[in-house]
């Protein structure tokens, strides 16, 4: 009815006259067919398990919280967190030492690693779990002369949970400073020289500049980390024990409820670990500014593509 | 008579076996603006980065302002400083680098007030004040929050070189500034440069723009091969070269 199907056909703009035709996308039936057969697999091993007796729902329900399994839970997250601090200061700590231009202290770093990294995590904590049968008592003083500030019977000291904490602590390290590591070591060196050129000390540089660009490279094997950690400290039961999985082995061995109360296990880690997904996302995005949107989203996304065109 | 802003004297430098600069010696007075020119691996871009000591000397002192800048002199016997020191003395040297190396988690603002914060211990209003005057006077008023990634490569270089006026330098150190730069972005980094050099900045520009290099150079400096082959006013360089390796050089990019 107006001007508009005229100028289509004008010759020299449209070789092909008439409306603009429809786009049909391509269609994917394998990839269909394929998605709907493994959903099927899907809901019936999903069926399967759901009705089977030996679940005993109820009986996972009565121990979900119960008090054993709370008090458990509760040296898990202690266990995780402490350990995961201490792997997180030791490792950057160590990282700094490997990026050192001191032989000496690249040297030690290394030796460090290698022996926590290379010996099995059992044989370390059944080690630290008998430090007492190694050296008999602690002494703090001054060697080669009989002064001595403190003395204490190892046992005493080093608790089950302490020398835990020492085994998963210190293995931690070991493995948090080789990520650490690789996240400095990603930081274009442009950046340091950027941050000198300016006046930043190394220190300043550091901590402002590097640092936080390498956490983005840092935060998702960290995270990782973290979820092994959290895992990791079920092998306690090995030395002490008063853990999650150790709590609910105990109950077990009395009542044989073993797969009702593995269930309860599963539930309670899946569910830590989904909470620590979520910190870990957020960290994520933290520390991506500049890389990634502020509040990612679609305007966001085509913003940063955008960005990218000019380098 | 006051003392020039940059002295070289035989400064040398090596990287293993090959030696990168053997013994160049320059002056440049206060307000100056030097160009450097040069093919690849002549030898540049490392005196530059010699200045503020972002490399150490093989040899020869650098004096900026009539201070060494990485050493201390005891005698006949050069004493590196320590970093801190070396940083105080950097603070006031500007340099900007030809891949910009903006902060890139860090907003324009950021970028540019992080060194007077940090190193200056300014506040962050004052900071920021005068973090966004810069900005202006660079043409980037309205980006002082975006992000590095959202800006243009000709953007960024101006960010870098409002992040580097913060310091209030005496010396401006650029390298290679726009060689990084689509074509059409070079004109924007160049109009700075050249109103830098207008209000009486003290620069030492490694590039090959010629064409700036003739209109804003006081004196342009020919290398190759670690050595000042010539050196003078652009006229003279970049008009009757003396030199054959200075014709070639710029038969080629002229």
């Amino acid at each position: 009815m107006s001007t508009v199907p005229e100028l289509r056909t004008d010759p020299a703009s449209s070789p092909v006259p008439g409306p603009a035709p429809a786009i049909k996308p391509l269609r994917h039936p394998v990839r269909a067919a394929c998605g709907v057969l493994a959903l099927l697999c899907l809901a019936g091993v999903v069926w399967s398990v759901a009705k089977n007796p030996n679940l005993e729902w109820h009986t996972v329900g009565q121990y979900l919280f119960h008090e054993r399994t709370l008090s458990g839970l509760g040296v898990t997250l202690y266990l995780t967190v402490v350990c995961m601090l201490i792997a997180v200061v030791g490792g950057t700590v160590l990282a700094i030492m490997k990026l050192s231009d001191s032989f000496l202290l690249r040297t030690i770093a290394d030796g460090y690693i290698w022996l926590f990294r290379g010996v099995p995590l059992v044989v370390q904590l059944i080690f630290w779990g008998f430090l007492g049968a190694f050296y008999q008592r602690l002494t703090i003083g001054i060697p080669l002369t009989d002064v001595v500030f403190y003395s204490v019977e190892t046992n005493t000291l080093v608790t089950a949970t302490v020398a835990a904490v020492l085994a998963l602590g210190l293995n931690g390290v070991a493995y948090a400073a080789e990520i650490v590591r690789g996240g400095i070591a990603a930081v274009d060196a442009g950046q340091r020289e950027a941050a000198y050129a300016l006046g930043l000390t190394p220190a300043q540089t550091m901590r402002r500049i590097v640092l936080p660009q390498a956490m983005r490279v840092i935060v998702p094997p960290m995270g990782n980390e973290v979820i092994t950690m959290l895992k990791m400290t079920a092998l306690v039961s090995i030395i002490a024990g008063n853990d999650l999985m150790t709590n609910l082995q105990s109950i077990y061995s009395m009542n044989f409820k073993v797969i009702p109360l593995l269930m309860v296990a599963c539930v309670w880690y899946l569910a830590l670990t989904t909470a620590l997904t979520f910190g870990q996302r957020y960290l994520e995005r933290r520390f991506g500014r500049g890389t990634t949107a502020p509040r990612g989203g679609f305007g966001a996304r085509a913003a940063r593509t955008t960005g990218g065109e000019q380098a | 008579m006051s003392t020039p802003m940059l002295v070289a004297e035989g400064v040398r430098k090596n990287f293993g076996d090959s030696e990168v600069l053997r013994g160049i010696d320059l002056t440049v007075g206060r307000g100056e603006v030097m160009c450097l020119l040069g093919p690849s691996g002549s030898g540049k871009s490392t005196f530059l980065r010699c200045v503020n000591h972002l490399e150490r000397l093989d040899g020869g002192l650098l004096h900026v302002d009539g201070e060494l800048v990485g050493y201390r002199r005891d005698g006949e016997v050069l004493h590196e400083l320590r970093p801190r020191e070396v940083a105080s003395r950097r603070a006031h040297i500007g340099m900007v680098f030809q891949r910009f190396h903006l902060f890139p988690h860090m907003t324009a603002l950021e970028n540019v007030i992080e060194a007077p914060r940090r190193v200056r211990k300014q506040s962050g209003e004052a900071a920021s004040a005068r973090a966004r005057e810069l900005l202006a006077r660079v043409g980037l008023a309205d980006k002082a929050d975006a992000y590095p990634s959202q800006l243009s490569g000709g953007q960024q270089q101006r960010v870098a070189i409002a992040r580097s006026l913060a310091m209030e330098p005496k010396l401006m150190l650029f390298d290679e500034p726009t060689s990084a730069l689509d074509p059409e972005l070079v004109g924007e980094v160049l109009t700075v440069m050249r109103d830098l050099a207008a209000s009486g900045m003290t620069m030492v520009v490694v590039t090959h723009e010629i064409a700036f290099a003739r209109e804003v150079a006081d004196q342009v400096i020919f290398m190759d091969g670690g050595v000042v082959v010539e050196s003078g006013p652009p006229d003279e360089v970049l008009t009757r070269p003396r030199h054959e390796r200075t014709k070639s050089f710029l038969g080629k990019v002229i």
